[in-house]
C-alpha cells in the first residue's frame, strides 16, 4: 500500500476543500445551530454535493455510484469535518449506503441505493440501543416472525441522519441473544410504518441523532435485507467502513481545530510578547502536531486496507478511531486552553469543535475500546 | 516495470550465488563486527566474505554513484535490492556513520578529491567513522562550541574536548566541528567542519561509563592536532550549514533505529512480542489474553503507537519517492521515536517485575539483565541526537512557526 496521494486524489481533495470552504463556513453550522433546525443540515446544498458525485465515489458503477473507493471519499469527508459541515453523509450515505451495497443483490438495494447516491432519498441505520454501547452486536431489539412477515419491538438511540429520513434500516435480532454475532437481521422500514417513532435528540454537537421507538411494527419479509439471521456480517464490515469515514471527519475537524488555535498562539500579545513564544505553549502544540501527523497516516492505511480487502484491515480501522479519538480531543482540549477565556465563550468556534471531538471519540467505540479490539484481534 | 521485475530476478540470482552460508540469518544483535574499519571483528569469517563481495558489487552502498564505489540504483531499484536481501534473510554486509552520516554529507557539500578519498574507503568497510560535535561546556546548545582551530600555513591546529563521541575508541577518522572564527558576530558562523586522522598525533580517547554499565561513548581530546586544511568540507565558516544537514541525517537514523522496527515476534507465535511477553510474567485468562487487563491495555497502547508512527515514516518515504518536497519530519520522527522506545522498556521493566531488578549473577535471565540494561541505556534516547526539547522547539519554529 502506498500511503501517498495521487494526482486523482489530489485534486479530489482540493475541489472537496475549495467547495467546502466557499459554500460552508462554520457560520453556517452555527446558523442551523442557532435556529434550532430540525434536520440540522441543508437539503439543497446537499443535492449539490450529490451533482458534484461525492455521494457516489464509495459504490460500484452498476448501483450508481462513481466506482472509487474509501480512499478517495475520506478526503471528501476529511473536508467536509474541516468546517463541521453537518450534511448527512456518515449515517446516510456511509452506513446506511453500505449496509445495502454489501447486502448483495436486492429489489431493496435497487430501489435505494440509487436514492442515496442522487440524494433524493436519505436513509439512517439504526445500530445502536440503550444498552449495547459499543458493542454492535448486543441488540435486543426482537422481530418475531409469523403471518408472512414480522413485528418489530425495542429502541434505538442517536441513529445518525435518522430526524427527516426517508427511511431507516433496524438491525433486530430474529434469533438469539444480545451480543450474539448470529441471529440478527437488517429491515428497511420506511418512515411511515405503523408503530414506528422518530423523535429528535438534540446532542452536545447539534448532529442530526434520532430516537426511534418501534412498537409491535408490522414489516414484510420483503423488507429484509440481506438473509435472515445474517445481518451481524453486514453491520460489522458497514461499521468498519463508518468508522474509517468518521475518523476522516474527525481529522479534518482536527486539523482545523489546531489551525485555529496556531492563528491564535502567532496573534495573541501577552506580557508585550506573542504567546506562541512561550515554549510552554510551543511545545505543547508541536506534540499536537505530530499527534495530528499519526492520526492522518492511519486514516490513510484504513482507507486503503478497507478498498483493497486487507486481512489487516479491521485492526487499522480500529487504530485510525483511538488516534483520531485521542488526537481530536488533545486538540481541542489544548485549543480552548490555548484561547484562554474566550475559548470558554459561545462566540469563538473552537468549542464547537472540543464538542464535535468528544461526540466523534464516543460513537463507535472510543479509544480504550480499540485498543481492546487490537489486543482481542491480536490473540491478547 | 519489466526492468524492475528482471533486476529483481537477476540481483535474487546473484545474492544467491554470492551471499556466503554462515551469514544467512545471523541476528542483528550479534552484527557488532560489520561496522568495518581497521579495528573490525567479524561474528564469522563469512561476514568478512560478505562484506567484500557486496563492496566489490557496489551494494553497500546501493544508491551512491558507482564511481565512488556505491552502486548507481535509484531508490526503486534499491528497494528491490532490500526487498530480496529480506527475503534470503541476509543481514546488512556493513552499517555505520560512514554510510548513514558523513558519506551522505560528502556526497552533498564534499569536493572532488574528498569524495575520491574517503566514499570507496567507506564502501569497502575500511574505514570507520565517529562524530566530534558535543563539547562538556555545549550540549543543547551545540553551536556555543569551543574546539579551536587556528591556522598554520596549509594546516588547522586544534585543540579542545569533543564528548559523547560513539565508539570512538573502534573508529579510524572523525568528522567535527571546530571554532575557526571566534570574532565571528554569529556564534554559528565561526564553525567549520572538518575531518580528521584518530591517527594524528595529539589525539586520544578515553570511554566514558554510562548508568547501563557499557561504554558506547567517549571522550575525544585534541591537543595541538595538525589537520590539512583541504580536510575541510564546504568552505571554511560554514561548518554550520552542513552541521545542521547531517543532523537530519542522525536523527532519521535514531528514528529508523528506535522507533517503528520494534521488537520482533517469536517464531510460530501468532502474538506479538510484547504481548507474548506479558503472557510469560503475567499470565493469560481464560480467553488466553493478557490476564493483567491494565498492563494489556499499555501493550495494545504501545503496540499502536508503534504502528502508527511506522505508517507514519512510510508516509514520508513514498511522499519523497513520489517526488514530494521533504519536511522537517526527521525532527517529528527523532522525537516520537525515541520517546517511544523509552515508553516500550519502561513498559517492559514493569511486565518483568522483580525479575527486572537485576544488575549481574544469579536468579537472573540474561534476556533479563539485557531488558534492564536496554531499560538504562534507553533513557539516553531522548537526549542524544539533539533532546526531545530542542526537537519541539525545532518542530515549533520551523514547521508550525511559532515565534520560539
Amino acid at each position: 500500500m502506498e500511503l501517498v496521494l495521487n494526482e486523482d486524489q489530489e485534486l479530489i481533495a482540493k475541489t472537496a476543500l475549495d467547495f467546502v470552504e466557499e459554500n460552508s463556513p462554520v457560520s453556517r453550522f452555527r446558523a442551523l445551530r442557532d435556529a434550532n433546525d430540525p434536520l440540522g443540515y441543508s437539503p439543497e446544498l446537499f443535492k449539490e454535493m450529490a451533482e458534484l458525485g461525492w455521494t457516489g465515489i464509495p459504490f460500484d458503477e452498476k448501483v450508481g455510484g462513481a466506482g472509487m473507493g474509501l480512499a478517495e471519499f475520506v478526503l471528501v469527508v476529511e473536508a467536509l469535518g474541516r468546517k463541521l459541515a453537518p450534511e448527512p453523509f456518515l449515517g446516510n450515505v456511509t452506513m446506511a449506503g453500505s449496509a445495502l451495497a454489501l447486502a448483495g443483490e436486492s429489489a431493496l438495494r435497487d430501489a435505494w441505493l440509487p436514492a442515496i447516491i442522487d440524494a433524493s432519498k436519505v436513509v439512517s441505520l439504526a445500530h445502536q440501543e440503550p444498552r449495547s454501547r459499543y458493542d454492535v452486536f448486543a441488540i435486543e431489539t426482537r422481530a418475531e416472525s409469523g403471518d408472512g412477515g414480522f413485528r418489530l419491538s425495542g429502541e434505538k438511540i442517536q441513529a445518525l441522519d435518522a430526524v427527516g429520513a426517508d427511511a431507516v434500516i433496524v438491525p433486530a435480532r430474529t434469533s438469539g441473544d444480545p451480543g450474539d454475532r448470529d441471529g440478527i437481521t437488517l429491515f428497511l422500514l420506511e418512515k411511515d410504518a405503523a408503530g414506528l417513532s422518530i423523535e429528535r435528540q438534540v446532542r452536545v454537537d447539534h448532529r442530526n441523532a434520532g430516537l426511534i421507538r418501534l412498537k409491535d411494527v408490522p414489516c414484510a419479509a420483503s423488507a429484509v435485507l440481506g438473509a435472515v439471521g445474517e445481518g451481524g456480517r453486514i453491520l460489522e464490515a458497514v461499521l468498519d467502513r463508518a468508522i474509517v469515514v468518521l475518523a476522516a471527519e474527525m481529522l479534518g475537524g482536527m486539523s482545523e481545530a489546531f489551525e485555529l488555535t496556531l492563528e491564535y498562539l502567532k496573534t495573541r500579545d501577552q506580557f508585550g510578547v506573542k504567546i506562541g513564544s512561550f515554549q510552554a505553549l510551543a511545545h505543547r502544540a508541536a506534540k499536537v502536531y505530530m499527534e495530528i501527523e499519526l492520526a492522518r497516516s492511519t486514516v490513510m492505511a484504513a482507507s486503503r486496507a478497507l478498498d483493497s480487502g486487507d486481512p489487516q484491515a479491521a485492526r487499522l480501522v480500529s487504530l485510525a478511531k483511538a488516534r483520531c479519538s485521542d488526537a481530536y480531543v488533545l486538540a481541542t482540549n489544548e485549543g480552548v486552553q490555548m484561547f484562554g477565556g474566550v475559548g470558554m465563550t459561545d462566540e469563538y468556534d473552537i468549542g464547537f469543535y472540543m464538542k464535535r471531538a468528544r461526540a466523534s471519540e464516543l460513537t463507535f467505540g472510543d479509544a480504550a475500546y480499540h485498543r481492546a479490539r487490537w489486543a482481542m484481534l491480536g490473540h491478547y | 516495470m519489466s526492468d524492475l521485475e528482471s533486476f529483481r530476478r537477476e540481483t535474487r540470482e546473484w545474492l544467491e550465488a554470492n551471499a556466503p552460508k554462515g551469514v544467512i540469518g545471523v541476528p542483528s544483535a550479534e552484527l557488532e563486527g560489520n561496522w568495518g574499519g581497521k579495528k573490525a571483528t567479524y561474528p564469522n569469517p563469512d561476514m568478512k566474505v560478505w562484506l567484500d563481495v557486496m563492496a566489490e558489487k557496489g551494494w553497500t552502498a546501493p544508491t551512491w554513484p558507482k564511481e565512488y564505489g556505491g552502486g548507481g540504483l535509484d531508490n526503486a531499484h534499491a528497494k528491490v535490492l532490500a526487498e530480496e536481501m529480506k527475503a534470503l534473510r541476509l543481514p546488512p554486509p556493513l552499517v555505520g556513520f560512514g554510510l548513514t552520516m558523513i558519506g551522505p554529507t560528502l556526497l552533498r557539500f564534499g569536493n572532488e578529491e574528498q569524495k575520491k578519498e574517503h566514499l570507496p574507503k567507506i564502501c569497502r568497510g575500511e574505514i570507520r567513522w565517529c562524530q566530534g560535535y558535543s563539547e562538556p561546556g555545549s550540549g543543547s546548545d551545540l553551536a556555543s562550541l569551543q574546539t579551536k582551530a587556528v591556522r598554520d600555513g596549509d594546516h588547522f591546529i586544534i585543540n579542545g574536548t569533543k564528548v559523547w563521541t560513539s565508539y570512538a575508541d573502534q573508529a579510524d577518522w572523525i568528522f567535527a566541528l571546530v571554532r575557526t572564527d571566534p570574532n565571528a558576530p554569529k556564534k554559528q558562523e565561526g564553525i567549520t567542519f572538518i575531518l580528521i586522522d584518530m591517527d594524528d598525533p595529539g589525539v586520544t580517547v578515553s570511554p566514558i561509563l554510562l548508568i547501563s554499565g557499557k561504554s558506547p561513548f567517549c571522550e575525544t581530546h585534541f591537543k595541538d592536532v595538525r589537520v590539512p586544511v583541504k580536510n575541510v568540507v564546504h568552505e571554511i565558516g560554514a561548518g554550520w550549514t552542513v552541521a545542521k544537514a547531517l543532523l537530519g541525517h542522525e536523527r532519521t537514523m535514531i528514528a529508523d533505529a528506535f522507533g517503528a522496527s520494534g521488537l520482533k515476534p517469536r517464531k510460530d507465535s501468532k502474538r506479538s512480542f510484547l504481548s507474548d511477553l506479558a503472557i510469560d510474567y503475567l499470565g493469560e485468562d481464560a480467553d488466553g489474553r493478557i490476564a493483567d487487563p491494565v498492563i494489556r491495555d499499555e501493550v495494545a497502547a504501545i503496540e499502536m503507537d508503534s504502528r502508527a508512527f511506522g505508517l507514519t515514516v512510510q508516509r514520508a518515504r513514498d511522499a519523497a519517492r513520489a517526488g514530494h518536497q521533504p519536511g522537517s519530519e526527521s525532527s517529528m520522527f527523532k522525537v516520537y521515536g525515541t520517546e517511544l522506545n523509552m515508553k516500550r522498556y519502561e513498559l517492559m521493566v514493569r511486565i518483568l517485575g522483580p525479575q527486572a531488578l537485576g544488575w549481574e549473577g544469579p536468579g537472573f535471565s540474561e534476556s533479563e539483565l539485557d531488558t534492564t540494561r536496554e531499560w538504562l541505556r534507553s533513557r539516553g534516547n531522548s537526549i542524544e541526537g539533539g533532546t526531545s526539547e530542542i526537537q519541539l522547539n525545532i518542530i515549533a519554529k520551523h514547521v508550525l512557526g511559532l515565534p520560539v
